[in-house]
């Protein structure tokens, strides 16, 4: 008898454990919702701020500008972006071994020295164990993605690169792209990539204030912290997305498990029974 | 052709503040505060921190604005703040706090430079705020 007690405390626990998964898929639908309207909110400032560019870069000479200039290939920089938390599927797995692999793939090239921005605790922990020197580390920024931020992750690497501290700096994040798939993705941030200029710019003469080099300056800039801030967005995104479908095939996972136990048990007492039936009759014919 | 009115489009890297159809646009541009006109010649203008206002309807409405720019067409103005607050949203309690906080770290000796410049333009945001709140309601 105590076996089919055994049995019901187990689907006991994972009935619990299945409401669990249930409420958190709920939430994190919830809370990926609220981070997609962030991501489309945040797409008119990139979109016009782009259209801006473009056609300052067909009037000021953007290419002497330090943001665009290639330095060197020696000191590059990684900015990986993970999450704070686990339960996420492989969420943050896929993020550190596309960074890894990067590092590796980068180093067989030639001499490099890598460094690492990470944002969120699981990309600092993985690096940190394997010895990387992280720069600079953010915890705990992901809950509420701010502009600052994005800022000021994008001043201090802006402020290294001019200084020629750094040659090149990568961004590596998980792209959004449905509820249920996200990829990590390797990109560029600085040098930043030659911007073309727009063609049918002569037809309005603009007036610049300050000048059309000043103000490109201040533009690159902010290109620079919308791109950063984008990915942040993207990644908060694609966690809550990762999170769901991890969750929601871990509540279906207790589902069938509960369905198997339910059956086993059912199994381990109709043995039961059939035995004790047995001993019963057999007891009795011993008797007649 | 002069357009009689103008689009007026405010975006900070969070959301759409506004998107209006309004008489005027007065602009805290780089250089000093600039009205805006239908039919203004095109514009590319920093932003400097400050009250951007403009009048809809013989009414006037007030926000505060921090850096950015503003780009001005013909009959279109398109301002992309960092941040930006309508009049009705602006935390005055808040703001007063934040300044307060601000002169502290300017009355110290000892504050490193970044440190210095930081606590400048939180007070001029505060005091942005605290005004455009004054004159949005006023």
């Amino acid at each position: 008898m105590s076996k089919t007690r055994d049995i019901k405390r187990r689907i006991r626990s994972v009935s619990n454990t299945m409401q669990l998964t249930k409420a958190m898929k709920m939430v994190s639908a919830a809370k990926m919702r609220r981070a997609t309207d962030n991501i489309v909110a945040a797409r008119p400032f990139a979109h016009n701020m782009r259209a801006v560019l473009r056609s300052l870069a067909a009037r000021a000479n953007a290419e002497v500008h330090p943001l665009l200039q290639i330095t060197g290939n020696e000191n590059v920089e990684l900015l990986v972006v993970t999450g704070d938390k686990g339960l996420c599927g492989s969420f943050n797995t896929n993020i550190n071994k596309t960074a890894h692999n990067f590092i590796k793939a980068e180093q067989r090239k030639g001499e490099r020295v890598f460094d690492l921005h990470a944002v969120g605790k699981r990309g600092v922990d993985y690096f940190r164990r394997r010895n990387f020197t992280i720069h600079r580390a953010w915890i705990d920024v992901l809950r509420q993605v701010e502009y600052a931020t994005a800022k000021e992750i994008a001043r201090d690497m802006m402020d290294r690169y001019v200084t020629g501290e750094l040659d090149a700096i990568y961004l590596v994040y998980n792209e959004f792209k449905s509820a249920i798939s996200q990829h990590p993705v390797v990109e560029r941030l600085l040098p930043i990539e030659p911007i073309v200029p727009a063609e049918d710019e002569t037809a309005e003469d603009y007036i610049y204030e300050p000048g059309p080099e000043v103000l490109l300056d201040t533009l690159l800039r902010r290109h620079v912290e919308v791109q950063v801030y984008t990915a942040l967005l993207e990644s908060v995104a694609a966690e809550h997305g990762a999170r769901m479908t991890a969750m929601d095939s871990a509540s279906r996972n207790a589902g069938d498990l509960i369905d198997r136990l339910t059956l086993h048990m059912n199994r381990v007492r109709q043995a039961a029974i059939t035995t004790e039936i047995i001993e019963v009759v057999s007891g009795a014919q011993a008797l007649g | 052709m002069i357009p009689d009115k103008i689009e007026l489009e405010i975006v900070t890297p969070e959301r759409k503040v506004l998107s209006e159809t309004v008489d005027s646009v007065v602009i805290p541009g780089a250089q000093g505060y600039l009205g805006v006109l239908p039919g203004h010649a095109p514009l590319l203008t920093g932003l400097m921190i400050g009250e951007l206002s403009y009048v809809q309807d013989g009414k006037e409405h007030v926000l505060a604005v921090s850096q950015g720019y503003a780009e001005v067409l013909r009959g279109k103005v398109s301002v992309l703040a960092e941040r930006c607050e309508k009049a009705e949203e602006i935390d005055v309690d808040r703001a007063e706090k934040s300044k307060q906080r601000a002169e502290e770290v300017l009355n110290r000796k000892d504050v490193p430079m970044d440190e210095f410049r930081r606590a400048e333009l939180r007070i001029q945001r505060a005091i942005a705020r605290i005004q455009a709140k004054s004159h949005g309601l006023g």
